[in-house]
């Protein structure tokens, strides 16, 4: 079974269609790319599985549960966290503790013990993953540091770092590569591969077609709010519908 | 990184001497004060445990026009259990704070579906409700005139009539309250909120329910406002809905705002700068609305990051000037 199913869901705004039932599944540990032009309705796509947009009609399933209508932190406690396209960290704090608010579920507060200080345990071991997942993302020598003081390519791993702190099954990526050069590129593609190796399975909404076709698995490519083409990068790279989209040509 | 536990370790014995000093002060200075500067002192002790308590339900970004009502909460819980039921202050006061709670909880439901300004406009009528509440509803609430005869602790041959014993008991109990307040803005809850303040989008897709945070934050802060309205009206006497008005409130934004809420002691300088300002105004009663709105402004003005901004900009004036050199 898939981990991942959405099924024909819609989302308007008023008049316009942003979504129209579009279904797709994702399987367990493949690395999927969710691509189109501007305004195909990726990111709408992932603010309705994330939880942050309720669809107009159809529902998503995340391994066998239906996750439509819950909020953010829900569907974050089931297992399926998103980045955001805009680095988003909290700038003023420092790269450990970002990370440690990550790691919010793996160990919840409680007001009363926080304030006595009975959570010495539960502390150290919030400390010890945070630890990890620096180390994971090659951050380990910065923890000390302001998040703003980071540059473009840690700030994305630092974001990531947040994500994977809490322990997502499925990582939705909100174009982890915009802004980036090659070299940071290439450092985002080898990171995402780990994370993948590490069991997380990871759908990524991108531009940047040399690193969508050279880190996905499978391609799924939505135009105009519907799904117009799936399969793999050598695949959709030949689709004549595809590259009539995105060239704007006259495909109908 | 293992040692991260110390820094904030050495912070606290840094601070625990200027603490203790300021203890100190605070036990001995009444002795060689006027009677009415011994009063004065009271309230602005727990003046300061208001503003305090404030903070935590503003580190959540949300700003409610509905503390000093629970302040009142806590004031009337307290009279009331002790007067009618005749409760000793010891149990009274702690069901003070308990009741404004239970009262802040019972009003997240319909607060937090709000934020932002409607979250203020919302805040306020509440707690315009309960208050007249009080003004109505002459049993058991008293109306305008409120409770009056609100037993005094009892602890031995200790007369807490007088103000210096009061002062004390006061001082006690508003500095454990503080350093449990402290304590969780220190620990990760306080990260928890600062971070739904900042980023709420971010904090739940952590999965942070950012409306139990909130809830939270308002709920803490009302039990520990609630013990602060509860220390008042146990050495006034008399608790009546006009203390707890919006005209109160605005005092603490101003307090709040013009004493920086950016750290824990922001708030504190604000309330005890001003409350002594507020004083030596004393005979000037006309003026001190217009010098309370001009500190305001001034304040917005020059300098919008509190007066606990004056040592950083003093800093960097020191810095810019010798650039100079």
């Amino acid at each position: 079974m898939a981990l991942l199913e959405v099924r024909s869901v819609s989302k308007r705004f008023g008049g316009l269609t942003a979504l129209d039932s579009v279904s797709f599944s994702v399987e367990e540990g493949e690395i999927r790319g969710l691509i189109g032009p501007n305004g195909a309705g990726k990111s709408t796509m992932f603010k309705n599985i994330a939880g942050f947009s309720r669809p107009t009609s159809g529902e998503v399933i995340f391994d066998g549960e239906r996750i439509t209508g819950m909020s953010p932190s829900q569907v974050a406690a089931r297992g399926v966290v998103r980045t955001f396209q805009e680095t988003t960290l909290f700038q003023e704090l420092t790269v450990f503790e970002n990370v440690l608010i990550g790691c919010h579920l793996e160990a919840r507060v409680n007001v009363f013990k926080a304030v006595i200080g009975l959570d010495r345990r539960r502390r150290a071991r919030v400390e010890h993953r945070t630890r990890e997942v620096l180390a994971f993302m090659g951050l380990e020598e910065r923890g000390d540091q302001l998040a703003s003081e980071l540059p473009l390519g840690s700030q994305r791993a630092l974001a990531l770092a947040i994500a994977l702190a809490s322990e997502p099954r499925l990582l939705l990526m909100d174009e982890p590569f915009a802004g980036m050069n090659p070299e940071e590129t290439m450092r985002m593609m080898e990171l995402t591969r780990k994370i993948r190796d590490s069991g997380i399975t990871v759908v990524l909404v991108e531009h940047d077609m040399k690193a969508v076709m050279g880190l996905c698995d499978t391609i799924t490519v939505l135009n105009f709010g519907t799904l117009l083409a799936q399969g793999s990068p050598a695949d959709i790279r030949n689709d004549e519908k595809v590259i009539g989209a995105y060239l704007g040509g006259g495909v109908h | 990184m293992t040692e991260r536990a110390s820094p904030v370790r050495r912070l606290v014995n840094r601070h625990t001497v200027s603490i203790a000093t300021l203890l100190a002060a605070l036990s001995v200075l009444p002795y060689f004060l006027p009677y009415y500067l011994q009063d004065f002192l009271i309230f602005l002790t727990v003046n300061v445990l208001v503003v305090v308590s404030y903070r935590v339900v503003t580190l959540t970004g949300e700003w409610s026009l509905i503390h000093a009502v629970m302040m009142g909460v806590g004031a009337y819980g307290s009279a009331m259990l002790s007067k009618f039921a005749g409760v000793s202050f010891w149990l009274s006061m702690p069901f003070g704070g308990l009741v404004a709670a239970a009262v802040a909880a019972a009003l997240c439901f319909p607060l937090f579906r709000m934020t932002q300004f409607y979250f203020l406009i919302g805040s306020f009528a509440a707690g315009e409700a309960i208050r007249l509440c009080w003004v109505h509803f002459i049993r058991p609430f008293g109306g305008t005139g409120g409770i009056s005869g609100i037993p005094s602790p009892e602890l031995g041959e200790i007369d807490f009539l007088d103000p210096i014993p009061y002062l004390h008991l006061a001082t006690a109990i508003v500095a454990v309250c503080l350093a449990l307040l402290y304590r969780v803005e220190r620990s990760r809850i306080g990260l928890t909120l600062h971070a739904v303040h900042w980023k709420a989008p971010l904090a739940e897709s952590v999965g942070i329910d950012t409306w139990r945070y909130r809830s939270l934050a308002l709920i803490v802060g009302s039990f520990f406002v609630g013990v602060a309205g509860a220390l008042k009206v146990h050495y006034i006497g008399t608790v009546t809905p006009n203390q707890f008005g919006i005209g109160f409130m605005v005092f603490i934004l101003i307090w709040v705002i013009v004493g920086g809420y950016g750290t824990f002691y922001g708030a504190i300088l604000g309330a005890v700068v001003l409350s002594i300002l507020d004083e030596l105004f004393r005979g000037f009663e006309q003026l001190r609305p217009a010098l309370y709105g001009a500190i305001l402004i001034i304040a917005i003005m020059f300098l919008p990051k509190g007066l606990e901004s004056i040592p950083f900009k003093i800093r960097q004036w020191r810095e810019v000037r010798r650039g100079h050199e």
